[in-house]
């Protein structure tokens, strides 16, 4: 699903890690905050901080990079008991966001990880698949069936 | 000679709370939410969005709720809070032959692979005001029942890959160079492609429409057809260094533009088709295919092309005023207070008229003003 899979990650972990990063980064931040309520104690390493990414294009979207513009971005980094080291770069100004990806980026390298799984990134890819499904359809109901009509001399 | 004037603090005060209530209008019409401008507004928060150059459609919300609907005033107070925040770095290019298209034609190929998908388009409406919007609480139009059948989950491919094939059109070799940043350094000119579209992105729609236009009415005619036009979703990503490899941070829209443009070849290169290109933030396809017209336009030299002298081809006269904060900043400033500089351009034209009137008296009497 993630185009970040075209970095072809060294190792399956990384390519698992960096799956659950893009989705917590893409989800909705109040549906994460209702599934996963409660953050778990930990020591902050980057207390939540709002800056910006300069998003770039390719010229002729294959060629050299340029500078399109900038979106925000809130980032944080925290350090569970176990000694487990969470990190979160997510899309918008929403810390609460950003601190709850970071836990779970944390969470999900021990051993809650299938239970986090089942109970907050499984419910997130499912409904990130059917908003992408349900807009992906709107789109291709609009697509044009062209005919050609009979012309005369042709008959 | 500087004088510092002061006493306009209370009028001050007094205009801006002025300012607060004109901009609510009348309390008895229900106050405009944020989150209403965001979903209601959207092409309005896109276009904000693109000029600010800082993709947040929360903030572009605020921002023209704040401006009372003043776009260039919003994308003003936009790009003053972008220079708040820290920069974090920069993402990979977006991959926008993955993007998830809720529009997707082309001008030049009926049959291209993935369909012409006309999306949510002003195209082939009739432009008669749709009275059903001004009844309050009804008019909610369902959604077209989608036919399950015809989604094709399968990325669309960009068209010009198609006359790629035969060599018909130019590509565009992949560079990974570090291109340069109008918002960090100065732009100098000539500024290459990359810093170009960069400051054509972020400048004034109507700008680049007029100047689009007069390409297309014979001011440095390039001939375009567009190739294709796509709006949709594209994911961002980015390396973090702590994690040593690159992740998503999220999803942008994003309109892009590719048009197929006449070249007759030169001594070294066969005759081929060229492209201009155009990528913005946000719905915003009146832009990118007027960014797309332009830069071809400005690509005239690289191509070996004859300058006509026109203004599309002319950087100087394109980028430098393409930026619309920039242009109201200098344009309005000069109603601000100018009393003393307007007092010595007083003083300077009573002197050349007092001399003036002087001047006839002794060419008429050469004679009296020896005698004097």
């Amino acid at each position: 699903m993630s185009t970040a899979a075209s970095a072809a990650p060294a190792d399956p972990d990384q390519a698992a890690r960096q799956g659950w990063i893009g989705l917590l980064a893409r989800a909705p931040a109040r549906r994460l905050a209702a599934l996963f309520p409660e953050l778990p104690a930990h020591e902050p390493l980057r207390r939540p901080e709002t800056g910006t990414v300069m998003v770039r294009g390719r010229l002729g979207a294959t060629g050299a990079a340029f500078n399109l513009g900038e979106m925000t971005v809130t980032r944080c980094s925290l350090r569970l008991a176990s000694g487990a080291v969470g990190h979160a770069q997510v899309q918008g100004r929403n810390k609460g966001h950003a601190l709850r990806a970071a836990a779970l980026d944390a969470l999900m390298q021990g051993p809650e990880a299938e239970r986090l799984r089942r109970q907050v990134l499984d419910p997130l890819a499912a409904e990130e698949a059917a908003r992408r499904a349900n807009r992906a359809a709107k789109a291709a109901a609009t697509k044009v069936d062209f005919f050609t009509m009979v012309r005369g001399e042709d008959s | 000679m500087y004088v510092a004037v002061k006493g306009g603090e209370r009028a001050i005060d007094a205009a801006h709370a002025l300012l607060a209530e004109e901009r609510r209008g009348d309390t008895a019409i229900a106050e405009l939410s944020v989150a209403q401008i965001r979903e209601q507004l959207r092409l309005a928060v896109n276009r904000v969005m693109a000029e600010g150059s800082l993709y947040d459609p929360d903030l572009a919300a605020l921002a023209i709720k704040q401006a009372r609907g003043d776009l260039i005033e919003a994308i003003f107070l936009i790009r003053a809070y972008r220079t708040t925040l820290p920069r974090f770095g920069a993402s990979r290019p977006v991959d926008t032959g993955k993007m998830a298209c809720l529009r997707r034609i082309s001008a030049t190929f009926k049959d291209a692979p993935g369909g012409q998908v006309l999306g949510p388009t002003f195209d082939y409406t009739h432009r008669l005001l749709d009275f059903k919007l001004m009844a309050e609480g009804g008019a909610e139009t369902a959604a077209e029942a989608p036919e399950p059948a015809s989604v094709d989950p399968a990325p669309m491919p960009h068209i010009a890959e198609f006359l790629n094939r035969d060599g018909l059109i130019e590509t565009d070799a992949p560079s990974d160079a570090e291109p340069g940043d109008l918002t960090r350094n100065p732009m100098q000119l000539p500024a290459d492609r990359a810093l170009r579209m960069q400051a054509l992105t972020r400048g004034d729609e109507g700008f680049l429409l007029s100047l689009a236009y007069s390409t297309q009415r014979g001011y440095g005619r390039t001939h375009a057809f567009v190739g294709e036009l796509r709006i949709g979703m594209v994911e961002v990503e980015m390396e973090i260094p702590e994690l040593g490899f690159a992740v998503t941070v999220g999803e942008i829209e994003l309109t892009e533009c590719e048009t197929v443009n006449q070249f007759q070849g030169s001594k070294t290169e066969p005759p081929q088709f060229t492209k201009g290109y155009g990528l913005v933030f946000g719905q915003s396809e009146r832009k990118a295919i007027s960014l797309s017209l332009v830069d071809r336009a400005l690509r005239w030299q690289e191509l070996g092309e004859e300058g006509q002298g026109v203004p599309a081809q002319d950087q100087e006269f394109v980028l430098m005023h393409a930026d619309n904060v920039q242009a109201t900043g200098f344009l309005e400033h000069i109603k601000l207070p100018h009393y003393v500089d307007f007092q010595s351009e007083l003083e300077l034209i009573r002197k050349l008229r007092a001399e003036a009137q002087a001047a006839p008296a002794r060419a008429d009497s050469p004679a009296e003003e020896t005698a004097e």
